[in-house]
């Protein structure tokens, strides 16, 4: 007699398991199928494609009501089952029907995750599973004007997005994560995907974290962040994760885990009952994609006919297709013991590959943009080949064994003929390409017929790898110093290359200049933060986590792990109240040193990490801000007491000290940059050796440059003598700024100067006050943004509060445990 | 009982960061790579390096905030010229929060 088989569940698992049955064995099994969806078995995957416009759902469906007649199969569609009773071997439908069994078949899938936030229950809150939901977000497309919010920057996210928008909806992506699908790919091809999806007008919100569904008349209206932004919407989808769906089982007493737990036969706790698919755990692991469920497919049906399988868990390369978006990721692109990376950037094309190596075999690849080699590389992960021999050319694939290795010239190709090469001169590459068809062949040349790098010289790397881009071998690239290992451009270059490819974040700026590690290293890092700060004063968003540790907690470690704490006193001028402040906060936390600086500021030295906050609020309740002297930036003015107290005073020197120092305070720079205004030739300020001094004579103000009094000894030079305090501080600001801009990070003014010559300065500043006016302007357009005191933004609205508390204090633990 | 102690949410430590955690065992550093991997390693590498919560971390490395060594945090090496070595401690990621391993509670601890 023929043995009854219940499925519960109509799935991409359960359906090909099915498949398998009805053609090695007709006739086993006497098959009654209950799914919830009122429907039978489609390809889930191919819902994308119904949202975005691209098929319809009849062209998904894998099984027709003909092909279940045909095979014998009961359907019970639309039904389910609500429970199990194992000693009897019956099964219970939702509409009360007892049925009996002899083998049961568990293919549940999963419960999309949603997260608990107030209001998640809200009508027009979805996730993205089935068809139901689908027609809801191609509904949404109908209403004009209409806006979805999805929360989830994985795949299903990207693809629910990727369709809303094919379908007119104004969609916004709001994922927790710092960069998209973190899961799959990394920092590098993720900025890429974020690119692309910007590219097609999808707003996406990346380490954003949901706080809250706002609702009107029990529907969602809106979601809101906690920072207290609020994303007004019509439809919120989450696409935040799935979970095995195995409460049906549980309640009859499987064991399950996080999913119903099979053997290698895909058999259950229970003999008569196995499982397929996303509801099933096998040996620790659960399912997230087809793949791998064909295979357990496969071994069920050898089960249920009493044949001998063993399902065995294989790597799995996602090969993904968020809709217009090249993506593959296989393997395992963690860093890890003795792995080495190979990263291949092309940024004209938008390609980025990286692959992960482990001694001689390949364990992991990352890429976006062209992933035709992806299957090849996925067979040598799988098949654990070794590959030192084609190592030096493996990333080029497999059409490209032994060719030439990556091209440092890319990024200056992949300009366009607008972008600007020479600041100075206003030269484009069009120009000097033009410069050098025309029969420039040299530096020299190209500076005398375009007059690119004839100024201060920053762009002569830059010329030269177009010389050498335009004219191949003829031209002899000179050798040079790059940033670091992880480039083969310079300082300069590098710097230009932000500018005029309009580069505003590091994963960017890292991939259109064909950085060659994933996420660059210490000597890179801070630089390119610094060119990215300088260069997008209003746009770039300034990574801490780039920044040496003074920089980052806005106080200077000490060699024993405490901190310095030094206020701002502008121009060096101080008031009993600041002092009292001062004095109390030194024995409020226990300072052991309180001195007196070379820049005429007070010093709090040996602060505890965790009391900095605390201190900062302190001190900021008696007015006082951050001094910033710990930052390569503005520190401090010096002034003397000028004509207010001193007999030889000749201008108001403090006055003076003060307002340039209200001006500048807050600035980064390349390096630290002091200054110093003294009140006559006599100098007690000491401004001759300083990056900037200001010298009060009888006539005005005498402006001099590039000092230095530490390693190197260098008196500063005259660069402009002015009448007016007014001038003098344009002056300034204009040096500073071309300083700012100009400089190599880390490079003092005096050896930036030894550069580009004082000659170059004077013309630019001193000569040029159409020029000195643009410079100031942008100067004080930068200030708007950085003048923000850094300790109140910490001490009072708990910005980066993770640094300055450990994660957990186990010390007393062990006692606890005891 | 369980060979590791949940210290905290993955979401706790900034990618390319890194927490620090007192420990009966010392002050040991924990960080979070740009992919999501998880390392502790020593805060301080006595007389030589340290506080190394306070580096920069890059690629599966961290830089010295005081003489720019630079430890893989895997083995806790020095890479390159400098020699030293820092103690590693266990972790694992699970269901988003961190785990370490018991051993930083000491020698009681981990012999039970
Ligand atoms: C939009 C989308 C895109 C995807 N893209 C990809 C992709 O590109 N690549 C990839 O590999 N994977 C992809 N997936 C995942 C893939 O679809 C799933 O891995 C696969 O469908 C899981 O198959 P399953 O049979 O385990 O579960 P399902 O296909 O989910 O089937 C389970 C069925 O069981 C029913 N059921 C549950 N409980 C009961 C009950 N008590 N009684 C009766 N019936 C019940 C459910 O209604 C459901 O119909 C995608 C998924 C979605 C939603």
């Amino acid at each position: 007699m023929t043995q009854k088989l219940i499925i519960i569940g109509a799935g991409m698992a359960s359906g090909r398991a099915l498949e398998h049955l009805v053609e090695q064995a007709p006739n086993a099994y006497d098959v009654t199928l209950f799914n919830a969806e009122p429907r039978g078995n489609y390809n889930r995957i191919m819902l994308s494609p119904v949202l975005s416009g691209d098929k319809t759902f009849d062209e998904i469906v894998t099984h027709t009501a003909e092909w279940y007649e045909e095979n014998g199969v009961t359907c019970r569609f639309g039904e389910h089952i609500v429970s199990i009773d194992r000693a009897n071997k019956t099964v219970t439908a939702d509409n009360g029907d007892v049925l009996p069994y002899d083998k049961l078949m568990f293919g549940t899938g999963s419960n999309p995750f949603i997260i608990p936030l107030p209001g998640h229950d809200l009508e027009g809150v979805i996730a993205y599973r089935d068809l139901e939901d689908t027609n809801r977000m191609v509904a949404l497309g109908d209403k004009p004007g209409a806006r979805a919010v999805v929360i989830g920057g994985g795949l299903l996210g990207l693809e629910a997005a990727a369709g809303l928008k094919n379908r007119g909806v104004d969609v916004t992506v709001v994922h927790i994560m710092g960069h998209l699908m973190e899961r799959q790919l990394d920092e590098a091809a993720g900025y890429l995907l974020r690119k692309a999806l910007v590219d097609k007008g999808i707003t996406v919100m990346c380490s954003a974290n949901s706080k809250e569904i706002v609702g009107e008349d029990g529907h969602v209206k809106a979601l809101m962040l906690d920072d207290g932004t609020e994303l007004p919407c019509d439809l919120l989808v989450m696409a935040v994760g799935i979970r095995p769906n195995v409460a049906l089982a549980k309640a009859a007493d499987l064991t399950t885990d996080k999913g119903i737990l099979v053997n290698d036969q895909m058999v259950t706790s229970d003999e008569s009952i196995v499982a397929v698919g996303e509801c099933v755990e096998h040996a620790g692991a659960i399912f997230g994609l087809v793949a791998p469920l064909y295979d357990q497919a496969k071994v069920v049906a050898k089960t249920l006919i009493g044949e001998a399988a063993t399902f065995v868990n294989k790597e799995v390369a996602t090969k993904l297709k968020v809709t217009g978006c090249d993506l593959f990721s296989a393997g395992d692109f963690a860093e890890g013991e003795g792995r080495e990376d190979i990263v291949f950037r092309d940024p004209a094309r938008g390609v980025y590959k990286r692959l992960v190596l482990e001694g001689n075999k390949l364990v992991g690849a990352v890429m976006y943009g062209d992933t035709a080699d992806g299957n090849w590389f996925f067979g040598l992960i799988k098949d654990g080949e070794d590959i030192s021999e084609m190592r030096d050319t493996l990333i080029f694939g497999p059409a490209f064994q032994g060719g030439s290795p990556v091209d440092p010239m890319a990024a200056v190709a992949a300009l366009p003929a607008d972008a600007e090469i020479c600041g100075c001169n206003g030269v484009c590459k069009g120009d000097v390409v033009a410069a050098i068809e025309g029969g420039a062949h040299t530096l020299d040349a190209v500076k005398a017929t375009s007059k690119a790098a004839s100024s201060c010289g920053g762009c002569s790397g830059l010329v030269e790898q177009l010389l050498s881009v335009t004219l191949g071998d003829e031209f002899a690239m000179p050798t040079k110093e790059t940033v670091c290992k992880c480039t083969d451009l310079s300082h300069d270059e590098v710097r230009k290359l932000i500018v005029a490819g309009e580069m505003k974040s590091m994963p960017q700026a890292m991939q259109e200049l064909n950085w060659s590690t994933p996420d660059g290293c210490h000597v890179c890092r801070p630089a390119l933060n610094y060119y990215l700060v300088c260069s997008w004063p209003d746009e770039y968003a300034d990574d801490g986590k780039s920044r040496f540790i003074n920089e980052r907690v806005h106080a200077n470690i000490q060699k024993d792990g405490t901190y310095s704490v030094v206020p701002r006193m502008l121009g060096g001028i101080t008031t009993p109240d600041e002092l009292r402040a001062i004095a109390d906060a030194a024995d409020k936390y226990d300072i052991p040193t309180v001195k007196v600086t070379g820049g005429q500021r007070i010093d709090l030295l040996g602060v505890k990490k965790e009391d900095l906050p605390a201190i900062w609020y302190d001190l900021g309740e008696a007015g006082m801000m951050s001094g910033q002297a710990y930052a390569k930036g503005l520190r401090t003015v010096k002034t003397c007491v000028g004509t207010d107290h001193c007999r030889f005073g000749t201008q108001d020197s403090t006055g003076l000290g003060i307002k340039i120092e209200e001006a500048m305070w807050g600035a980064w720079s390349p390096h630290k940059f002091k200054l110093a205004v003294t009140g006559c030739p006599r100098n007690c300020a000491e401004a001759t050796c300083k990056d900037l001094g200001i010298i009060c004579v009888d006539s005005g103000y005498q402006i001099l440059v590039g000092g230095a009094a530490g390693l190197d000894l260098l008196e500063a030079q005259l660069l402009a003598q002015v009448a007016t305090e007014e001038e003098a501080i344009e002056y300034s600001c204009a040096f500073y700024q071309l300083y700012r801009e100009g400089a190599q990070y880390l490079h003092r003014p005096y050896k930036w100067i030894k550069k580009v010559g004082l000659d170059w300065v004077k013309e630019q500043i001193v000569e040029d006050a159409e020029n000195r006016k643009a410079l100031a302007d942008r100067f004080h357009f930068s200030q708007k943004f950085f003048q923000v005191d850094p300790w109140a933004e910490r001490a009072r609205k708990g910005v980066d509060s993770h640094e300055f508390k450990p994660l957990a204090d186990l010390t007393d633990q062990r006692m606890a445990a005891e | 009982m369980s060979q590791f102690i949940d210290i905290g949410a993955l979401n706790d430590i900034p990618p390319r960061g890194a927490r620090l955690v007192r420990a009966p065992e010392g002050e040991i550093a924990v960080f979070r790579t740009a992919t999501d991997a998880v390392f502790a390693v020593d805060e301080w590498l006595p007389g030589k390096a340290g506080p190394l919560s306070n580096g920069i971390q890059h690629g599966q490395c961290v830089t010295d905030p005081m003489y720019n060594w630079v430890f893989d945090l895997e083995t806790g090496e020095a890479q390159g010229a400098d020699e030293g070595s820092l103690r590693v401690w266990e972790t694992r990621i699970e269901n988003g929060r961190v785990l370490l391993t018991r051993d930083v509670l000491g020698e009681l601890r981990a012999s039970a």
